[in-house]
């Protein structure tokens, strides 16, 4: 800049002052900025870690005993992370393949990208909404964690599609060439060649889907409950084994930090989930950014 | 000796490799395992892509089947322009759901005005004016923010701007509209500034060489180049905030206070997506049904700011 300003003619004064107001506020907001996401995390640390602690983590809320514990709630999370991956991952990976791969009619992929986008740019209150009046009441689901992860299916859905074509857009279209010139069939070339080559970008799909429905909270106030007590998963017969393991209801970590702050004015134990959740968010986005590192490389 | 394996390799390696004879065999016998295998997966595959499209529809059924009876026994004028909602009044109650229309309205205004000038700053300075290893640390930050859940921001929120705001103007109580509006100028800062940032980038260099040639300073050049050129896609990052804003329910929930009041900058508001997260858990009767209309609402209000998001996206790429 000065180098610049040495070989023309100095800037008038009027100049000067809006250059020197617009490179001010450029540094303020970024200052702001991170002074902003400092005090945030800073603020969260401070407030929750001395509430945090082992037998927080490990044991079950009991009035009599007086003791708090969100292990529950952490079940209930890694459950719903759980029955949501496995439900999406088949359907948005092969939602993919079908458009990247299959699809030939252009008017039905442009309505799929639509409703692809639609779904992506729909608040979670509205996925809320219609996953308890599909899933717990007209499906017969009531309210439970299953309920929940079928709407959160409906919510992650475009993050698994979008990563996933990412992926297969990067695939060279010489392997499928080569697959198809050996006389593989089409699901053959898509099995051995496409998938194995794109597995890295279907891997940053599920890490981002799985920060998403951690960080979910209104679906799964609306579809699986609030309540904070261990549900009952397992049973003595089969039978009973799996409507208790089907029917299970609960709140995850996100909705037990609502309930503390909200409903118990307890601040504390609020910020102590929302440590949990902050580093669970971290750790999130370091597994997604290396996932993406591999995936540029190849 | 040494010749033999090597060719018994290559026809095994043929053979694994089912080129002419498998080809054959397929074109004769059509309706071998394989074949069927094929189909099937396609029509696996097919359905797969169609679930969105089922999904889209189930949502547009349902909210609308679900709401549609309020409106029609409240009336579609009084419902969207009544001022007062006192659903659990037993004798008189009143479903006028303006307030809370006015107030996402001014809500998602405010947390714009605030949080797209710092949002764009900050993508400017990351694209144009830091250097690569700062902007690197920054942009990880702002990702971290980006996935921290809603209820994290309302709860800081709730202990820290509504007493700040309580303190500051001597109210009574500090949940407001100015809270909500803050806590969500912060929640689309990380969407904001990701795609203006890669608006910016996404502008030719020999643009602002050309500026530059011409004598205009670095500042100059970003504000009145570089920026003009990526306008679309700025748009589309206002617009993608416009959606996160006005979708948002549970971080607002926590710092707004839920009286439907019209909204004032401070006076405890109710937002059409707290009215629906709020007070979903007690509501009965038509109460309930109203809820579901204020989804509708919703997702009319949505699906609008989608189209313009799709109109914003698409011009960029034409113009690209």
């Amino acid at each position: 800049m000065n180098e610049h300003e040495s070989i023309t003619a100095p800037l008038s004064a009027r100049r000067r002052a809006w250059n020197g107001t617009m490179r001010a506020l450029l540094y303020a907001a970024a200052a702001f900025i991170c002074a902003l996401l400092v005090f945030l995390i800073g603020y969260i640390l401070y407030r929750g870690i001395p509430n945090l602690s082992w037998q927080f983590l490990s044991s079950e809320e009991s009035v009599i005993n007086d003791i708090q514990g969100i292990l529950p709630a952490i079940i209930n999370t890694v459950y719903v992370v759980f029955w949501t991956l496995l439900i999406i991952l088949p359907l948005g990976v092969g939602s993919a393949i079908y458009l990247t791969e299959y699809a030939t009619n252009k008017k039905l992929v442009s309505i799929i990208e639509f409703a692809t986008e639609t779904l992506a740019g729909m608040p979670s209150i509205i996925f809320a909404l219609v996953g308890m009046m599909v899933f717990c009441q007209a499906l017969g689901l009531g309210t439970s964690l299953i309920a929940g992860s079928l709407t959160l299916v409906m919510m992650t859905l475009p993050t698994i599609i979008r990563t996933t074509q990412e992926s297969l857009k990067t695939v060279p279209q010489s392997y499928r060439e080569g697959s198809l010139a050996l006389g593989s069939g089409k699901w053959h070339m898509i099995r051995t060649v496409v998938l194995p080559s794109s597995i890295d970008g279907i891997v940053t799909g599920c890490i981002l889907a799985v920060g998403r429905i951690v960080g979910e909270s209104a679906i799964l106030m609306f579809t699986a409950g609030m309540s904070m007590s261990m549900a009952q998963f397992g049973g003595g017969s089969i039978g009973e084994f799996f409507s208790n393991f089907f029917s299970a209801a609960g709140s995850t970590l996100t909705v037990s930090l609502y309930v503390y702050a909200k409903e118990r004015a307890d601040f504390g134990l609020a910020f102590a989930v929302a440590v949990v959740l902050l580093i669970i968010a971290f750790v999130i986005n370091i597994a997604a950014k290396l996932a993406g590192k591999k995936l540029k490389k190849n | 000796m040494k010749a033999k394996p090597e060719t018994e390799k290559r026809d095994a390696a043929a053979a694994g490799a089912f080129t002419g004879e498998q080809a054959v065999e397929r074109i004769d016998a059509k309706n071998s395992v394989k074949d069927i295998m094929e189909k099937v997966m396609q029509g696996v595959f097919l359905f797969c892509g169609l679930v969105a499209i089922g999904f889209v529809l189930v949502i547009s059924v349902y909210l609308i089947i679900s709401g549609i009876p309020a409106i029609r026994e409240v009336g579609l004028l009084n419902f969207l322009g009544g001022t007062t909602w006192s659903p659990a009044n037993k004798t008189e109650p009143s479903f006028g759901i303006l307030p809370m229309i006015l107030t996402s309205v001014y809500g998602t205004a405010g947390a714009i005005i605030i949080g797209v000038p710092i949002g764009f700053l900050m993508a400017v300075f990351l694209s144009k004016v830091a250097n690569r290893r700062v902007a690197a640390v920054i942009r990880e930050v702002v990702d971290l923010l980006a996935g921290i859940p809603s209820v994290v921001y309302g709860l800081v929120g709730m202990m820290v701007l509504v007493p700040g705001i309580r303190n500051v103007f001597n109210l009574a109580a500090g949940d407001s509209l100015l809270a909500a509006i803050i806590v969500l100028a912060v929640m689309i800062l990380p969407s904001i500034i990701s795609v203006s940032e890669t608006a910016l980038n996404a502008v030719p260099r020999e643009y602002e060489e050309a500026s530059l040639a011409l004598g205009a300073t670095e500042i100059e050049t970003y504000f009145r180049v570089s920026a003009p050129a990526a306008k679309s896609g700025i748009a589309a990052a206002v617009v993608l905030g416009v959606g996160r804003a006005i979708g948002e329910a549970m971080a607002i929930l926590m710092v707004a206070g839920n009286v439907a009041n019209m909204p004032s900058l401070l006076s405890s508001v109710k937002f059409l997506t707290t009215a629906i997260a709020g007070e979903m858990s007690y509501a009965g009767g038509l109460h309930r049904q109203a809820l579901f209309s204020i989804g509708l609402v919703l997702f009319v209000f949505i699906m609008l700011i989608n189209a313009a998001l799709n109109f914003f996206f698409k011009r960029d790429k034409e113009g690209n």
